[in-house]
């Protein structure tokens, strides 16, 4: 009976689905998924959309004003804004996607071990995670490009170091609060190992709050990444980046105004994006908005 | 309190300790021997075995720590090698005008960010509400450093009110100072703003909602009564705590504000420090700046304790 009664009854929706559902319902977080995959295709048929490219230059075309020819202009060596702009997004996704998976890859098994074994390696892992939470984001990002040296990749190293404490604290409170939940119990009960315990009963019950953090600190790495280029520590010349542009762009403000508008304009669109994606998926991913 | 405050200082000292190995340990992701790397590119080796003395290079990592460590309590940050200074005296020479920067910043985000919260919570899902939280989202989302470019476009360049770039002593002309500070301050001010708004408001909203404001307005108060003295007084709490989180935000968006206003602070030093391979001066700008940051958040801490009497017992 209770078997007919069961093939009765209608499936469930499953949790991702049901989240997606709420998702879709806030437009905020819709248009700015929107976006976000504007970007990602705009970044991924750069060689497709870009008019010209991005680093041949032209001293026929010098700092000339949006036309026809240029829609955003052309910058000081005359290479064409808007080209530069379409290929700046590979740097500016690459650098937020990168360095929050090396936050999560640390942070998360770090995280994980402070929650869950807690005593000495709590107290030890958690300290460390206060000292480099008292040193400010950027500040600590600067400080490694500076010592690993000036490139994209070591931007995205810097930026995803600085990034993982907040990792390694957002995923222990996490592991704090499901350990002891009956069915870990349930699973200690039977005989499942330490690490069997951690990695298939507790970590996937952390994931949707480390996925909110990890859409927010997207955003948060675009304009880190943003701005160790501005301060020439990031995206190297002439390979194109939207901060690079911007650093660039501040020495001619009076002549060529174009030149700093539109990388600004594409930073402002995207973090703005990404966190009302973050702020969406927060209310999705939350059990009390269910 | 003293029992707060040794709870709070027992938990800073082995913090500060891992802040002092954390960026110690940066001096050793530099590739090959430091001291190589630090005598810049002629490595005259004279120079280099200079360094390798001075900098216990041929000492082990631990005992080069320990050297560093105690050069650090007594106050010695170590040389500028490009400038030949102490790097303490280098510091104090350039912090009186990122305090100043960040003291106007921290006015105009309060003077925006409270207000706002404010209104937007008494003015829930009304169009003031959505205004604000608009503001706030572009607050949050726009790169501090494109905002003063735009800000020098708009009030330097095309309407010529205020200077580009530069900095002058408040000592020597205060209006000069003033006009000179007040884009930068507004452009740091204006994240901080955007959190201070959020907090503002989401703390309000609980506040408001609770039995004793519902016991106030049914005493038939003024709502300006309800609002300032029994809601926000209430309110201030989590503010202060997470607004004192948003220190950080002021202190990495000086470095970024004074590159931009060409303004000779504590940020123009660390990015002028990092072309110049000056490590030292790296190293102890991070160290000062963390060291700061704990302070403020000491700080923060006890005032959060006096102004809520539920801690004090």
């Amino acid at each position: 009976m209770a078997t007919l009664a069961l093939e009765v009854l209608p499936r469930e929706a499953s949790p991702g689905r049901r989240a997606f559902v709420r998702l879709s319902r806030r437009r905020a977080a819709m248009a700015g998924l929107v976006v976000v995959v504007f970007f990602v295709a705009l970044a991924l048929l750069a060689p497709f959309v870009a008019p010209y490219d991005p680093l041949q230059t032209s001293w026929s075309a010098i700092r000339k004003a949006p036309s026809a020819a240029h829609w955003f202009g052309t910058d000081e060596i005359g290479r064409d804004v808007l080209s530069r702009v379409i290929y700046g997004a590979r740097a500016s996704l690459l650098a937020g996607l990168v360095s929050v998976c090396i936050a999560l890859s640390f942070g998360v098994p770090i995280g994980l071990l402070a929650g869950y074994a807690g005593r000495w390696s709590d107290a030890l892992i958690s300290r460390m995670t206060d000292a480099m939470l008292a040193t400010p984001f950027l500040i600590l990002a600067i400080a490694l490009a500076a010592f690993l040296g000036p490139s994209l990749t070591n931007a995205m190293i810097a930026i995803g170091i600085s990034a993982t404490p907040i990792f390694i604290r957002l995923t222990r409170a996490q592991v704090l609060s499901v350990k002891v939940e009956d069915y870990v119990e349930a699973a200690r009960a039977v005989g499942n190992s330490h690490l069997r315990i951690a990695v298939r009963h507790i970590l996937p019950n952390v994931v949707p709050p480390l996925i909110v953090q990890a859409t927010l600190a997207i955003a948060a790495a675009v304009i880190a990444e943003a701005s160790l280029s501005f301060l020439g520590l990031g995206q190297q010349p002439p390979a194109p980046s939207w901060g690079s542009m911007l650093n660039t762009a501040k020495n001619y403000v009076e002549n060529a105004p174009w030149m700093a508008v539109w990388p600004g304009v594409s930073i402002f669109l995207l973090v703005l994006s990404f966190n009302l994606l973050g702020d969406g998926l927060r209310d999705a991913l939350d059990p009390r908005h269910a | 309190m003293s029992s707060f405050l040794t709870r709070r200082l027992a938990t800073i000292v082995p913090t500060l300790l891992f802040v002092t190995m954390l960026i110690f340990g940066l001096q050793q992701l530099l590739p090959g021997d430091p001291a190589v790397v630090l005598a810049g590119e002629d490595r005259d080796p004279n120079v280099v075995a200079y360094l390798q003395q001075k900098l216990h290079l041929d000492q082990p990592l631990p005992i080069r720590y320990l050297y560093w460590l105690g050069g650090v309590l007594r106050g010695d940050l170590g040389e500028s090698l490009r400038m030949q200074k102490p790097v303490t005296a280098l510091i104090a020479e350039k912090l009186p005008v990122t305090l100043e920067l960040a003291a106007i910043a921290i006015v105009i985000a309060l003077v925006i960010g409270i207000p706002a919260g404010i209104v937007s919570a008494i003015a829930k899902g009304t169009a003031w509400d959505y205004a604000a939280n608009a503001v706030a989202l572009w607050g949050l989302s726009t790169p501090n450093f494109w905002l003063g470019i735009m800000m020098i476009l708009l009030f330097s360049v095309s309407l010529g009110w205020l200077p580009a770039s530069g900095y002058v002593s408040p000592f020597e002309d205060w209006r000069g100072n003033l006009a000179a500070m007040i884009m930068p301050a507004f452009v740091l001010g204006n994240a901080i703003a955007a959190v201070l708004m959020r907090h503002t408001r989401s703390a309000m909203l609980q506040v408001l909602s609770s039995d004793y404001v519902r016991t106030a307005r049914a005493k038939g108060l003024d709502e300006r009564v309800v609002v300032l003295k029994h809601a926000l007084r209430n309110a201030m709490t989590p503010i202060i705590t997470l607004g004192a989180l948003e220190l950080g935000t002021l202190l990495s968006g000086a470095v970024l504000t004074e590159q931009v206003f060409t303004i000779p602070g504590f940020g123009k030093l660390i990015v002028d420090a990092v072309f110049n391979r000056d490590y030292a001066v790296v190293q102890g700008v991070v160290l000062f700046t963390a060291t700061a940051y704990i302070a403020l958040n000491l700080l923060a801490d006890i005032a959060y304790f006096l102004v809520n009497p539920r801690l004090r017992g």
